[in-house]
């Protein structure tokens, strides 16, 4: 069986009486394309900033990389790429300086640093923009350029919240042609998004609803179970159910 | 009459040198959902905000409910209503202060105009109290759909409304715009999503600044002009490799569980041509375009356009 990079038992995370993330268990195998969805408010976020080492469960288990969520959370830092549509770029440096300054942050060496940039704007094609701000870049680019620098270091996961947000289809696949090509080079790519067309594009996908995983299965798998003809249909039976307003 | 209309209008920022909007014309008649679809940077953006009066034109002339956009700016701002593509409401207000707010700048109530938004606010109304900056993205929308409706606007406009946002509150969302289209309102909305495309009664494919065409969604997949095929196999990535090196690809690309590709050659020789290459558990069909497919195509070409004039 594959290595597993991810393995959650029970994981909970509670705000006062709120419980944001109710028991989650599940594992995500290396080299695998796990898709993470639910409704606005489902708790994938706070579920994924635990997975991050960004915040402290209130109860259960959780490994990411082999570290423990709750004892090790700076090793697990250093061992996964995060990206958000959110934030990921600083938009006042340039696209090389981008590159440069994540490189240092993951630990690289100089030589490494050089290397990786060279390396980069070659694949993105971003000779003309090099040395121009991010702020100048279409959406799409920096959203192809912040997944690269998420991987820089060659991580063992990459978690990318909602990445393809406002794009357009055609840059919405350029972007997974990336992330399959990562998958294939061994990094986990563990990814929310609202494009249900790109659940088929994942290994196996989660559906969370009011804090728990509802559905856990290959597309293929979930389409049948629950006699659907697109992940759409699946996503809509499920989350109709919710109880918890989008908050 | 038609509640806009557009006439070769142009605007271009940093001192003429980027040219966000070319040359643009069309109209949107009384009570019309009209989805303008392109990409990032098309030029979407800058069609809503000279409409809205918050930006000149360089040239051309444009009209919202008969009133000239430059002329009449100020009558134009109390029929339209605008939701801008970044959340810009009040975030310190809470949600019924922001309401209160649009309310009275439009000389208006929350009451007087309860029944256009009811639908809507009874979903945020367990959240009255709360600060609008603390609300979720779901929420967020639907305030600020509340806040562009309260004065009963001839004309709405939403610059992608539903970013971000999930499936079940987007079908909510779309519910909504019927409803209000049935009202007689008329609504230019711009989106990312493909499946919104087909809910709108005309889209204009916007791209670079330019307006590529202009139809009913149903005449847009007809003038789809090459067959179109769905693929799959067992490893869809290295699926994706092999077709794309294949010599008779027009174009190919990831459709949900299966692959699209339009080709020169036929069926059975892809086949043939996926069996030399290994694949197991090949199927392919025929199968109409969407909405997706011809924006994606129609992409391409220009992509190919703008490769060719650099060589």
């Amino acid at each position: 069986m594959n290595e597993i990079v991810i393995k959650t038992n029970k994981l909970t995370k509670r705000f006062g009486d709120f419980v944001a993330v109710d028991e989650i268990t599940f594992d995500v195998h290396k080299g695998e394309i796990f898709g993470f969805l639910g409704a606005n408010g489902a708790g994938k976020t706070t579920a994924m900033r635990m997975l991050c080492g960004l915040s402290i469960p209130t109860s259960g288990e959780a490994t990411v990389a082999g570290y423990d969520v709750f004892k090790q959370p700076e090793e697990i830092k250093k061992n996964i790429g995060y990206m958000s549509q959110k934030f990921s770029l600083y938009e006042d440096l340039t696209v090389k300086e981008n590159i440069e300054f994540y490189g240092g942050i993951y630990g690289l060496s100089n030589k490494e640093i050089k290397e990786k940039s060279t390396e980069l704007i070659d694949k993105l094609g971003l000779h003309n923009e090099a040395k121009k701000l991010v702020s100048s870049l279409p959406l799409g680019w920096k959203q192809k350029l912040s997944f690269s620098v998420a991987i820089v270091h060659t991580p063992k996961i990459v978690f990318l919240d909602e990445p393809t947000g406002g794009v357009d289809p055609s840059m919405r696949r350029q972007f997974w042609d990336l992330i399959y090509e990562g998958a294939d080079k061994g990094i986990t790519i563990f990814i929310t998004t609202h494009y249900l067309d790109e659940a088929e594009y994942c290994n196996r996908v989660s559906i969370m609803v009011d804090g728990k995983i509802e559905a856990l299965d290959s597309p293929a798998g979930l389409r049948q179970t629950y006699e659907a003809k697109t992940i759409d249909e699946v996503f809509y039976k499920l989350a109709r159910k919710a109880k918890r307003s989008a908050d | 009459m038609d509640a806009i209309t557009v006439n070769n209008v142009t605007k271009t920022y940093n001192k003429k040198t980027v040219l966000a909007v070319d040359n643009i014309s069309f109209s949107v008649g009384k009570g019309e959902i009209f989805g303008l679809i392109g990409p990032d940077g098309a030029g979407k953006s800058t069609i809503f905000r000279m409409l809205t009066t918050l930006l000149l034109p360089d040239s051309g002339t444009a009209t919202v409910g008969g009133l000239d956009i430059v002329k009449d700016f100020k009558a134009i701002r109390g029929i339209v209503g605008y939701m801008p593509g970044r959340f810009s409401l009040y975030q310190d207000l809470t949600v019924e202060e922001n309401l209160t707010f649009f309310a009275t700048v439009f000389n208006t109530s929350i009451e007087e105009n309860y029944d256009l938004i009811k639908d809507i606010y009874v979903q945020i109304e367990p959240f009255k109290d709360r600060r609008a900056g603390k609300l979720s993205g779901g929420m967020k929308q639907k305030l600020a759909l509340c806040c562009a409706l309260i004065h009963k606007p001839e004309v709405l406009f939403l610059d992608e409304p539903t970013t971000g946002v999930d499936v079940v509150s987007r079908k909510e969302f779309w519910d909504m715009l019927k409803r209000l289209k049935a009202q007689g309102i008329t609504i230019l909305v711009s989106t990312s999503y493909m499946d919104e495309a087909t809910l709108c009664d005309r889209i204009g494919l916007i791209l670079n600044g330019k307006m590529l065409s202009i139809a009913s969604p149903e005449d847009t997949i007809n003038a789809y002009p090459e067959k179109l095929y769905a693929v799959k196999a067992n490893s869809i990535y290295h699926l994706l490799l092999d077709l794309r090196a294949y010599e008779g690809t027009i174009n190919c690309y990831t459709f949900g569980e299966y692959l699209h590709i339009s080709i020169t050659s036929n069926e059975a020789e892809v086949r043939k041509y996926l069996e030399d290459k290994g694949h197991e558990n090949i199927e392919i069909k025929a199968i109409t375009p969407t909405v997706e497919d011809c924006f994606i195509r129609l992409l391409k070409h220009q992509d190919e356009r703008n490769s060719n004039k650099d060589k």
